[in-house]
């Protein structure tokens, strides 16, 4: 285990891939290595990158990845698809759009399958965030299909988030009205070469209109495959990763991010120190029996684990 | 908890014959396994490279150039020299009947030919896959 974490500290290719197994299939020990890698974590730029599938978001972050390389920075990819609902499985395909970076040890890309636990993919996935911070990346991109809520909890996490969209889906209005427009810093509408982006751009900017309360994002026109519009693409990226920091949304984020970590593990904790008390299964039959109240259950198990009952 | 198996399926070479590679993904995917594919034309570099980074218990090479003496076990070498040599290999396409014990005595675990169904390569990577 020190082995490991010192291999990842230092940026190490194996360490880091290890590490992000032993966080994805929740082996033991991984409290441990992420106790032991926080304290190095909060300086990466998490960008995420989010839209319908073949929308083109693996081709694009292959793009921004050549940008941010030729700025000199290392970059952590974290590709998410969907695992299948009937096999549990999965074909990871988005590395295909970004082999070109596959020798370039500044670029780690990991491919992650949804898989089905509940609140699962967020919580590794924030896990892997970390080890990759941790590890040395200056800007992290979580590229996911933007649906499900677990998706959606992902990007949340983001600095900043695009949003992909392309002329042509038909539905890309539908998209925009279930919770996109509230997760999307910035859009880009891709396969600009495509008919339709301009009544799609005056679709969306209606869209846009509608919402209060809320910074309008910037629109920006993409041609993945020919590397068009990319450029400006990351400059409004940085722009708004600007922005959060001077209105105080980004410390608003991460305090938001730390309170649903926290929750996550003194919920984990309380479940496991309880179930491991002998007397828990006891408990139990006993609120079934209805000899005690669930609440009166409660009050036995933090007595048992030493802690004051609630009023 | 979940214990995934993870495999890289990589075609080497300039070879251009995906559909072999596809089917063989979708049959590990609905196996159950996660299946990394990288698409056509990747070097040994490369296809190295991705599975450390993806940390696969499994690599599956296919290859119908006939280029596989060449770009199997150099796919194997390099493992070694990353330290992930407890990586399975194997791989498939069309290779000569006489060509596969040196492909074996080089490292690679098994070759699936035309006709063999994917049932016996699923089959085979659950049996021989060492998941650390
Ligand atoms: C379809 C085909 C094409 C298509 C390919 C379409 C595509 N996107 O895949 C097209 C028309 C493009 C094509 C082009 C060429 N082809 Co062609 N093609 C074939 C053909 C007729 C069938 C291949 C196929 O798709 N089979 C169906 C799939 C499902 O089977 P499979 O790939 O063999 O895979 C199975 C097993 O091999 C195994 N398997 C394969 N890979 C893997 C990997 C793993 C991990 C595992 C476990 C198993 C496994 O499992 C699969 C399922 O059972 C074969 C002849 C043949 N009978 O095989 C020639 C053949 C492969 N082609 C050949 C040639 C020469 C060419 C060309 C060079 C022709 C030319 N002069 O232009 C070009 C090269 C293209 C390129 N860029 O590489 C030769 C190769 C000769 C050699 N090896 O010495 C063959 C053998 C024909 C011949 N008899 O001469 N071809
Ligand atoms: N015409 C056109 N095709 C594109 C563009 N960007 C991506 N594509 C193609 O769209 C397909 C899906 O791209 P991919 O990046 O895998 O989409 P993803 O599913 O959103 O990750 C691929 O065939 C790409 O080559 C673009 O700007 N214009
Ligand atoms: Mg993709």
């Amino acid at each position: 285990m020190d082995d490991l974490v010192a291999g990842l500290l230092a940026g190490k290719v194996r360490p880091l891939a290890k590490a992000i197994t032993v966080v994805e299939n929740d082996r033991p020990g991984k409290r441990e290595l992420l106790k032991k890698i926080y304290p190095q974590t909060g300086n990466a730029y998490l960008l995420g990158i989010t839209g319908p599938p073949g929308a083109g978001k693996s081709t694009l972050t292959d793009k921004v990845i050549v940008k941010l390389r030729q700025q000199g920075k290392t970059v952590g990819v974290i590709a998410v698809d969907p695992s299948s609902p009937f096999s549990g499985g999965a074909i990871l395909g988005d590395r295909i759009r970004m082999q070109q970076h596959a020798l370039d040890d500044g670029v780690f890309i990991r491919s992650m399958a949804t898989r089905s636990h509940l609140g699962g993919l967020s919580k590794s996935a924030v896990d892997v965030i970390h080890l990759m911070d941790a590890a040395g990346k200056d800007v992290i991109i979580i590229e996911t299909v933007g649906v499900g809520q677990d998706e959606v909890d992902i990007v949340r996490i983001a600095k900043t988030t695009v949003v992909v969209m392309v002329p042509g889906l038909g539905d890309s209005v539908q998209i925009a009205k279930a919770g996109v427009m509230e997760i999307a810093d910035v859009f880009a509408v891709n396969k600009a070469d495509r008919d339709g982006s301009d009544k799609l751009i005056s679709e969306l900017r209606a869209m846009l209109d509608m919402v209060k309360n809320k910074e309008k994002p910037e629109i920006f026109r993409t041609i993945a495959v020919d590397d068009t519009g990319i450029d400006e693409l990351v400059q409004g990226i940085y722009a708004h990763g600007d922005r959060v920091l001077e209105t105080g949304l980004l410390r608003k984020k991460i305090v938001e991010i730390a309170e649903s970590e926290l929750r996550a593990y003194l919920l984990d904790t309380i479940m496991e120190r309880s179930t491991n008390m002998a007397s828990y299964e006891d408990v139990v039959k006993r609120v079934a029996d209805k000899k005690i109240t669930p609440m009166d259950g409660v009050d036995e198990i933090f007595i048992g684990l030493g802690l004051q009952k609630q009023n | 908890m979940d214990k995934k198996i993870k495999v890289l399926v990589a075609k080497p070479g300039l070879d251009g014959h995906d559909r072999g590679a596809k089917v063989v993904s979708r049959a590990l995917r609905d196996a159950g396994m996660e299946v990394i594919y990288t698409g056509i034309r990747q070097t040994p570099e490369q296809i190295v490279a991705t599975a450390v980074q993806e940390d696969v218990d499994s690599i599956g090479l296919s290859c119908l150039s006939g280029a596989h003496n060449k770009l199997f076990p150099k796919v194997v070498d390099l493992l070694k020299e990353k330290g992930a040599e407890d990586v399975l290999v194997f791989g498939g396409g069309i290779i000569p009947d006489e060509d596969i014990p040196g492909l074996k005595e080089a490292g690679i675990a098994e070759i699936f030919l035309p006709g063999t169904s994917t049932e016996d390569t699923i089959a085979f990577i659950k049996n021989n896959v060492t998941q650390a």
